[in-house]
């Protein structure tokens, strides 16, 4: 993950100049940067760095408040929140970034060629395209996942599925302007084919407001995949994610055990709250017209 | 006018190919995926014969064309199958469950328009402002917050915490009746027979679902607002209107607000996706009986006609209620055609 890297501009100084002087003028963008590179650490060593082992079960523990030994306290079978809220990063982030992948590759074969070549392709595009967000669109993300089979790999590619017309649509629209665009037209003169004129030519221009779209992506996409698991599908129980953590949480909520639904879902909306403030800081230096 | 008529019209037609798409989706979604649709729709303690049986009644021994003809047949009668654990038709069961559902999301949706749009008038007035700060720490935080916890958190203050709160646990407490069903909007019913007792503990019941919904979609329309207020303020009918010397307080609602409210009533369009969504998350949260947690009970269940049911249902009510904001849009503002959507 290099965000960094992929602002445009011919001179590389400029770029990294304007970079610089964006971070220093917003410091909320510097800090959501901090705090993507925390939920990465906890996603790649989370799992060495806990206390405890997230699965271990211990009745005699059990709904123990937030103590030295158990900074997040324990759970209804007596296993360690905070270990379990750590080693969850990973999952939930492995989730959502298979699922934007997915759909930025998708996404951007589709929205290339409906843009490059239009015609019916085109029109068909759209069509699927409308129709897809005709649905409520986490609805059609429980009906695809009730219907492919309950398994993450199912919550990925609905998530996956769901998000594709952001990207189509956004491809294409960068992709329509450019196509008789001076640059375009050298390349094909050049000697160069369609598909080469496409991809390293014209493709490229649409890649900085996709990684905006791409960071505001993830965090819906997160709540995504997280909201399907509170609602029992995809993850099973003992796996520790953060959707199905908070739902175990909540019937221990009326009691007052507040601690077991609160760590989970406070780090979910802090992984969420992380990707949009990178997203909104991606968009004021990628461009900083639209800036509100 | 005939022009308007033919733009209503036209907007009319467009809605045909949508929901044909919606019913190729809904039919992949059931028939047509992976997987054996009849031992799904049999149901988890189906044995050999009840599956092949269930595979004749439904016509999945015959081509894959002939099956979405007959699909389509059964939906036009309203059939949408048979719940395995209501063992009710879906139709009716969806039909029964539906007001619950629509009397939470449109108090959710009315109660954040009441507040989102004057906050983002306030923001685009006083740009700069704590105000305009506050609007933004809201919109962002607001999108970030997942719906679920939210509610969670909500009932551990309110309810654990101060007691505030009646217990989250469906529409009404148990001490009451329920009101003689006139709309299935339980508020509105108990007005009708005039029973205030009944319309308070409703309310009671009410309240913290709907502001958590209304967290939810607060932002989006805070933000839309805030942007549209501002480039409003900043065309040239507002220069003219200062220049003529009207009041400041015409100037922004009479002109500036309500050239600013068109592209919110659009957004409410993208609104009505999430919070039709939401809506499934915080039902769960507040036992609500509406369809959301009709859908999950299913869901846990493996009751595939039900969840198919619902995911149908929604998509079409989505439709329509795209359609009325459409068409209140076009009856709104008399420039609107709508070739140049």
């Amino acid at each position: 993950m290099t965000e960094t890297t992929e602002v445009p501009g011919r001179k590389p100084d400029g770029a990294w100049a304007h970079l610089l002087h964006v971070l220093r003028e917003n410091p909320v963008t510097m800090l959501s940067f901090g705090m993507f590179a925390f939920f990465l650490l906890q996603a790649f060593f989370g799992a060495l760095l806990v206390p405890h082992d997230p699965l271990a079960t211990n009745a005699a523990n059990a709904l123990q408040p937030p103590n030295w030994t158990h900074w997040f306290g324990t759970d209804s079978l007596g296993r360690d929140v905070f270990s379990r809220v750590v080693v969850a990063t990973r999952l939930d982030l492995t989730i959502s970034v298979l699922a934007v992948a997915i759909s930025f590759v998708i996404g951007s074969v589709l929205g290339a060629v409906a843009g490059y070549w239009g015609g019916w392709i085109d029109a068909l595009l759209n069509r699927v395209l409308d129709t897809i967000m005709a649905f409520p669109l986490f609805v059609l993300a429980m009906g695809i996942v009730a219907a492919l089979g309950n398994t993450i790999e199912n919550i990925i590619y609905a998530t996956a599925l769901i998000n594709i017309p952001f990207y189509a649509r956004l491809v294409r629209a960068e992709v329509n302007i450019r196509r008789e665009a001076g640059f375009a037209l050298a390349a094909r003169l050049s000697g160069n084919s369609h598909f080469r004129t496409l991809a390293f030519h014209i493709f490229p221009n649409a890649l900085p407001p996709m990684m905006v779209q791409v960071s505001l992506n993830m965090g819906w996409a997160i709540l995504n995949a997280a909201g399907l698991s509170f609602i029992g599908l995809g993850v099973r129980p003992p796996t520790p994610e953060w959707g199905i953590m908070v739902a175990e949480g909540a019937n221990y909520i009326i009691s007052g055990h507040w601690w077991v639904a609160l760590f989970p879902g406070l780090w979910l909306m802090l992984a969420v709250f992380t990707f949009n403030l990178m997203g909104d800081g991606l968009r004021d230096i990628v461009d900083p017209r639209r800036r509100t | 006018m005939a022009g308007r008529a033919r733009a209503i019209g036209m907007r009319l037609a467009q809605t045909v190919p949508v929901l044909i798409g919606v019913v190729i989706i809904s039919f992949i979604l059931t028939r047509a995926l992976p997987g054996d649709p009849a031992v799904y729709f049999a149901g988890a303690m189906a044995d050999e014969q009840s599956i092949q049986q269930v595979r004749e009644a439904l016509g999945l021994d015959k081509p894959l064309v002939a099956q979405f003809f007959l699909y389509v047949g059964d939906l036009a009668q309203g059939d949408l199958g048979r719940s395995i654990s209501t063992g009710q038709p879906v139709l009716t069961d969806l039909a029964a469950r539906l007001p619950a559902s629509l009397e939470l999301t449109l108090s959710a949706l009315l109660l954040s328009c009441l507040i989102a749009i004057p906050l983002g008038v306030l923001a685009a007035v006083r740009q700069g402002s704590w105000i305009d700060h506050l609007c933004r720490v809201l919109v962002t935080a607001g999108v970030s917050l997942p719906t679920f916890f939210t509610g969670i958190l909500l009932v551990y203050i309110f309810y654990y915490l101060l007691g505030w709160a009646p217990s989250p646990l469906g529409r009404l407490d148990f001490i009451y009746f329920e009101p003689p069903r006139v709309t299935g909007f339980y508020l509105i019913d108990s007005l009708l027979a005039g029973d205030l007792e009944t319309f308070g503990a409703t309310l009671r019941q009410l309240t913290l679902p709907t502001i958590t919904l209304a967290l939810f979609t607060l932002a989006p329309i805070a933000r839309m607002t805030r942007a549209a207020m501002l480039q409003a303020l900043s065309s040239d009918y507002i220069r003219t209107a200062r220049a003529a010397g009207l009041s400041r307080g015409k100037i922004l609602f009479g002109y500036g607000l309500r050239n600013a409210l068109l592209p919110v009533v659009t957004t409410l369009g993208m609104v009505f996706s999430f919070v039709l969504g939401a809506n499934v998350l915080v039902e769960k949260v507040f036992a609500w009986p509406g369809i959301g947690s009709y859908a999950v009970e299913a869901l846990v269940a493996s009751d595939y006609a039900a969840v198919q049911g619902f995911v149908l249902a929604m998509a079409l009510l989505f439709v329509t209620l795209n359609l009325i904001i459409d068409l209140s849009y076009a009856l709104i503002d008399p420039r609107i055609g709508f070739d140049t959507k």
